[in-house]
């Protein structure tokens, strides 16, 4: 019964009270210390809210794009140079249940100039392509300007350019009737592109028509690319059979690639970037929790007197360590809800200004408050150690 | 009368090369209600005599007990528990928290004790007005006098009601004038009930108190009870 009386005890709220003394009373110190933990949380939350972001907007991009196209090219032939597609293929492929459309580029063997004054060999990196009207669709391509081919202007010297066709031969609108060399002949531009995403091989190629490539420039190859959309359930099993359709004797010469697959190697790419500032920021934690145990060392130096006044009005060692290891929590800890917003908020205004979704993931926020409080113990524990181990007398010494 | 502290052949030592005895061998004892100097030049073991009185550090050898718990068998812990009920402290240098109301500077005298901050504002109130810094309750530690910022510490340590409360050098830092009210009011708190041990080096302090007790190189000198009013 006697020492079950002699209990120091210190009401929670007190403990609250008491670890938020330092604070209270130097805040422009709390706050800079607080600092590099706001910065290092903010930053890891930042970087994986904006990948988050980023993926989420990719997915709705894929949605977009439609994942159920499919790509058919001839792949190099082993000691017979570049391999051709038949000239079949086309009806062959439509021919395959789940496909739903199919269209399909050539390649022209000509150049494209903004007048016929350019040097011929001043090619631009301009290729040519022979198609038909469905193209556009099958790509699921939008025209910036203009219009896309049809089946009048097919058969007439014109010309679709894609996006970045047109911004090398300078050509932005069709006010002026602009009309380019083509393979000695003039083609009016009757439409410009948007850029796509998918196909950056049609970005930068001027569009004809197959008539008039057949009947202009004698152009009669096979297909050199076939797109081929099909149901979306089926698109690993049409993807099978596409090879043996399109040639059945050399099926191994036939490429068949999802243009969609690409995207999610780029994104794939991107997070071994998202590692590295991960590392970056938790380089930037680890610095504010060195500062923040700094700060606690010279704060106990400081108030060596309140210790000792502390343990005269009955503090046991455990009631001293807690009110300093407390407030290194509670500045880690501040400093880690700050650096979620400022997170957030990066990640907010760069997701507005992309046009994005705005997506932080409650794994970032959670585990960023979480890893803020610990390093705020584990900043916080020496300098708490150090002033529980302080005896009464030594502390009221002055 | 109850015995509130003892000391029983109480040295203290400190391990220096040569060590220092700051005590060396005191006994006393103190009844509930007294008023009582230890007085003393510097050098003469009194501020370790209050250290130990106050359970603040534990002697080399000897007894020394406090509201009846011998200390010698209490936990560190269990010394904390003992001060933060039974032992008042006032310091020469008030020791106040800076920045902080005097009612919240007295409510913390009862802080460890897991007592609601409700309740011990309460407390702290009446012992403001015991003091007679009734009316100023709200005001910071940076805005009160020296005597004032002593009065408050002395309200800190009779909250609750200790069994003992132990000043040490409570007018070192004060005027004259200032001092005179401060052993004034620690008389006026005696004749309340409350039992004080005033550690001083100031001879005028000491002989106006019933008790004088002279410490001289670690023992006491003599121990004197005067039947002043």
């Amino acid at each position: 019964m006697r020492n079950g009386a002699l209990r120091s005890e210190l009401h929670p709220s007190d403990l609250v009270r008491t670890a938020t003394i330092g604070a209270r009373t130097r805040p422009l110190r709390a706050a800079l210390s607080a600092l590099g933990i706001m910065i290092g949380i903010g930053a890891m939350v930042a970087v994986l809210g904006l990948s988050e972001s980023s993926k989420s907007e990719l997915l709705a991009q894929l949605e977009r794009l439609g994942t159920n196209l499919l790509t058919v090219e001839a792949g190099a032939g082993i000691g017979r140079g570049d391999a051709m597609l038949p000239d079949e293929s086309i009806d062959m492929v439509a021919r395959i249940g789940p496909v739903e459309s199919t269209a399909y580029v050539v390649n022209v063997e000509a150049n494209t100039y903004r007048t016929d004054l350019i040097p011929e060999a001043q090619t631009g990196g301009i290729g040519v392509l022979a198609t038909e009207p469905n193209l556009l669709e099958a790509v699921n391509g939008t025209v910036a300007v203009g219009v896309f081919l049809n089946d009048a202007s097919g058969r007439f010297p014109a010309v679709v350019l894609g996006s970045v066709t047109a911004e090398r031969l300078g050509i932005e609108s069709l006010v002026a009737s602009p009309m380019v060399w083509l393979s000695e002949e003039w083609f009016v531009v009757v439409g410009i592109l948007d850029s796509l995403a998918l196909h950056p091989n049609l970005d930068r190629s001027a569009l004809i028509g197959v008539e008039i490539a057949e009947s202009l420039l004698d152009s009669d190859d096979p297909p050199t690319t076939i797109y081929v959309r099909t149901q979306p359930e089926d698109v690993v099993a049409v993807a099978n059979v596409l090879p043996p359709t399109v040639n059945p004797e050399f099926p191994d010469q036939v490429n068949v690639t999802r243009p969609t697959d690409t995207l999610e190697a780029q994104e794939a790419a991107d997070d071994t970037l998202t590692a590295l500032f991960l590392g970056l920021g938790a380089v930037a934690l680890l610095v504010g929790g060195v500062g923040i145990a700094n700060v606690m060392v010279i704060s106990v130096l400081e108030r060596r007197s309140e210790i000792g006044l502390r343990r005269a009005l009955g503090a046991t060692r455990r009631h001293i360590a807690y009110q300093f290891l407390g407030e290194s929590i509670l500045l880690a800890g501040s400093g880690g809800l700050a650096g979620v917003l400022l997170g957030a908020g990066v990640t907010a205004a760069w997701a507005l200004y992309q046009g994005w979704d705005t997506l932080v993931p409650i794994v970032a926020v959670v585990g960023g408050l979480v890893a803020a409080l610990a390093i705020g113990a584990i900043a916080g524990l020496y300098p708490a150690l150090r002033a529980a181990k302080l005896s009464p007398t030594e502390a009221l010494r002055i | 009368m109850t015995q509130v502290l003892s000391l029983i052949d109480v040295v203290k030592e400190y391990p220096l090369t040569p060590p220092v005895r700051a005590l060396a061998g005191v006994t006393m004892s103190v009844e509930s209600g007294e008023l009582v100097a230890v007085v003393g030049p510097s050098g003469s073991g009194k501020s370790t005599m209050l250290h130990v009185m106050g359970t603040l550090d534990r002697p080399t050898s000897g007894d020394v007990s406090v509201a009846g718990h011998r200390i010698s068998r209490l936990s560190d812990a269990e010394l904390s528990g003992l001060r933060s009920r039974h032992i008042g402290f006032v310091f020469q240098s008030f020791h106040l928290l800076a920045g902080y109301s005097a009612l919240d500077n007295v409510a913390d005298g009862l802080l460890y004790t897991g007592m609601s901050l409700d309740e011990r504002k309460e407390l702290a109130t009446e012992a403001l007005e015991t003091v007679g810094l009734g009316q100023r309750l709200d005001h910071v530690t940076t805005q009160l006098s020296g005597g004032e910022s002593q009065r408050v510490a002395i309200a800190r340590a009779i909250l609750g009601g200790p069994s003992i409360i132990l000043a040490d050098e409570p007018t070192g830092n004060l005027d004259s004038k200032t001092s005179a009210g401060i052993v004034e009011l620690l008389h006026d708190l005696n004749r309340q009930g409350s039992t004080i041990i005033v550690v001083t080096h100031d001879l005028d302090v000491a002989s106006n108190m019933p008790r004088e007790i002279h410490l001289r190189d670690g023992l006491i000198e003599s121990d004197q009870l005067k039947s002043i009013v």
